[in-house]
C-alpha cells in the first residue's frame, strides 16, 4: 500500500502538480468553496514534488471534472495533471492543456472593454503563450493581467 | 487581393502590407475627386451609416464627405446615446438594426472592442472610427498616406514621434504600421510617457531598431518626418510639472532651425500648444494637409470594402 498523507479515495479525481499556492484557486474553480459541497475534498499544500520543487494537490471524491473546469485549471496551473481514480487506482491520467482560444471562462480585465457591458457575447482571448499563460482579448486587444483573479 | 470586398476595418493589424499599399495607392487616385475637381458616381445608390456614440466632428464629417464625393449617401444615427442606448439596447441589437438600412457602417464608440463586436454581428462591413482608447485604423492610414504623398515613399524615411507615446493607442498603431513598411523610428517622450515595451518589442519583431530618447533637440537634425502628439495635462498630478514637460516638447521655429529643409511636421489635430502657430507658415507644416487627406483615404477604403474600386476604372 502506498504511503498517503490522506486516506485513499475509492472514486474521484486527484488534481496533481498544481502550481504551489494555487490550490485554493483550484477549489474555487471546481466550486467547493460554497456551502453546497457534497463530496469530500482534501487539499495538500506545499508538498515536495518528485519532479521539481513544490506543488499543491487537490483530491475530490465521487466527482469528475467537466472540460470547462479543466480549461480554467490550465490557466492558473499549466502543468497540473488530472488523475481519475476508480476503485482506488489511477484509471486515467492526463495533463491539462490550454486551448488556443479561451472562450467564456475568464472576464477581460479592462473595465472599459465592450465585453464587460451587457452585450450578448462571450469573452474571447487568443493564447499568445502557454507557460506562463499570456492571454490577449480579441475585442479590446489588451493582455489580461492577473488571470486567476478574472476566472468566471 | 480582390477579397477586400466585404472586409471589416477594425484594427490596422487586420491589414496586410499588401492591403495597406493597395489603400495608399487608391487614395492617391482619389485626390482630385476629394477636391471636387473630378466627380464620380462609383458608389451611386449605396448608403453609409454613420454611427457615432461619441462626438467627433472631424472624423464623422470626413467620412460623410468621402461617401458623398463618391456619389453615395449617408444616414446619421443621430445621438444614439440619447435614443436606443438610453433605452438599454445593446450595441449588438443596434448594429443588427442599422445594418438593415445601410451598406457599410462607420462606428465610433467609447468602449474598447466595440468595433470588433459590431463586426461580429454585422454582415455589412464595419469601419472602426475609434473605439475608446483603442484602435483608429483610418487615422493610421491617413498618416501613412500623408508621409507617402509628401516624401514619395515610407521605406527608409526617418520618422521621429514625439509627445505622449504611452497612452495614445494611435501612436502605437502608427509605430507598428511604419515598421511594417520599413521606416526608421525614433521615439521622443518624457520617461513616464515613453512608448510601451510591448510596442517596442513589436516594432523590433518587424525588423526595425527604434531609438528612444527624452530630448527633442538631438532628434531633429536626422528627421524626415516629425510626428507630434499631445501631452495631456491629466497625466501629471503636479500642474507645474506638466507645464515644464509640455514646454520642453513644444515645436517652434527656433527648434526647427537644425531641421532638414524638407522635414515635414505632422499632428493628428486638434493641437493645443504642442506646435507654435508660427510653424504654420513654414514649409514644414503639413497638419492641415494631413487632415484633408482623411477624405481621399476614406474614399479609398469605402471603395475597397464595397468592392467598387473597379467600377470606374480608378
Ligand atoms: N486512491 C487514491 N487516493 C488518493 N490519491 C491517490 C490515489 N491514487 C493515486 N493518488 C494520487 O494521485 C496522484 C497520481 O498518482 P500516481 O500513482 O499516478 O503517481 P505518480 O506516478 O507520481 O504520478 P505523476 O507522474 O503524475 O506524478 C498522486 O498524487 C497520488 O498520491
Ligand atoms: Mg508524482
Ligand atoms: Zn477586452
Amino acid at each position: 500500500m502506498k504511503d498517503f498523507r490522506v486516506t485513499p479515495i475509492r472514486n474521484g479525481t486527484v488534481i496533481d502538480h498544481i502550481d504551489c499556492g494555487m490550490a485554493l484557486k483550484v477549489l474555487r474553480i471546481i466550486g467547493v468553496t460554497g456551502e453546497n459541497v457534497r463530496s469530500t475534498v482534501s487539499v495538500l499544500m506545499h508538498v515536495p514534488s518528485k519532479k521539481a520543487g513544490w506543488k499543491d494537490v487537490v483530491k475530490v471524491e465521487d466527482r469528475e471534472l467537466d472540460p470547462r473546469e479543466v480549461d480554467k485549471i490550465s490557466l492558473i496551473s499549466p502543468r497540473a495533471t488530472i488523475n481519475i481514480i476508480r476503485d482506488f487506482n489511477v484509471a486515467e491520467k492526463y495533463r491539462v492543456k490550454l486551448p488556443e482560444v479561451v472562450r467564456g471562462i475568464v472576464r477581460c480585465g479592462n473595465p472599459n472593454c465592450i465585453t464587460n457591458l451587457a452585450e450578448p457575447v462571450e469573452s474571447e482571448f487568443i493564447v499568445e503563450s502557454q507557460n506562463p499563460s499570456v492571454l490577449r482579448c480579441i475585442y479590446c486587444d489588451r493582455i489580461l493581467e492577473d488571470i486567476s483573479e478574472h476566472i468566471i | 487581393m480582390s477579397d477586400f470586398k466585404g472586409s471589416d476595418v477594425v484594427s490596422i493589424r487586420d491589414l496586410s502590407k499588401g492591403r495597406i499599399e493597395q489603400v495608399l495607392a487608391l487614395s492617391e487616385k482619389m485626390i482630385p475627386y476629394a477636391r471636387g475637381e473630378k466627380s464620380t458616381k462609383a458608389l451611386d445608390g449605396r448608403i453609409l451609416a454613420n454611427l457615432f456614440f461619441e462626438p467627433s466632428t472631424r472624423t464623422r464629417l470626413s467620412f460623410e464627405s468621402a461617401m458623398v464625393r463618391l456619389g453615395g449617401r449617408v444616414i446619421d444615427v443621430a445621438y444614439p446615446a440619447m435614443t436606443s442606448v438610453a433605452k438599454g439596447e445593446t450595441l449588438a441589437d443596434t448594429i443588427r438594426m442599422v445594418e438593415s438600412y445601410s451598406d457599410v457602417i462607420v462606428l465610433r464608440h467609447p468602449h474598447e472592442g466595440a468595433a470588433r463586436l459590431a463586426a461580429h454581428f454585422s454582415t455589412k462591413p464595419v469601419i472602426n472610427a475609434g473605439d475608446g482608447a483603442g484602435q483608429h485604423p483610418t487615422q493610421t492610414l491617413l498618416d501613412l498616406f500623408t508621409i507617402r504623398r509628401e516624401k514619395g515613399k515610407i521605406e527608409g524615411m526617418h520618422i521621429v514621434m514625439v509627445g505622449d507615446l504611452k497612452y495614445g493607442r494611435t501612436a502605437h498603431s502608427l509605430a507598428e504600421a511604419l515598421s511594417l513598411l520599413g521606416a526608421e523610428l525614433t521615439f521622443v517622450a518624457p520617461q513616464n510617457l515613453q512608448m510601451p515595451r510591448e510596442t517596442v518589442k513589436e516594432v523590433e519583431r518587424l525588423g526595425i531598431k527604434p531609438k528612444l530618447a527624452s530630448k527633442i533637440d538631438d532628434a531633429i537634425p536626422q528627421a524626415d518626418v516629425l510626428y507630434v502628439t499631445r501631452i495631456q495635462r491629466e497625466r501629471f498630478p503636479d500642474p507645474s510639472e506638466y507645464l515644464k514637460v509640455a514646454g520642453s516638447y513644444r515645436i517652434d521655429k527656433n527648434l526647427l532651425r537644425e531641421a532638414k529643409k524638407d522635414l515635414i511636421v505632422m499632428h493628428p489635430l486638434p493641437r493645443i500648444d504642442e506646435i507654435a502657430p508660427e510653424v504654420d507658415n513654414t514649409p514644414h507644416a503639413r497638419y492641415f494637409q494631413q487632415a484633408f487627406n482623411g477624405v481621399p483615404v476614406r474614399m479609398a477604403i469605402l471603395l475597397l470594402v464595397l468592392g467598387a474600386e473597379a467600377n470606374e476604372g480608378f
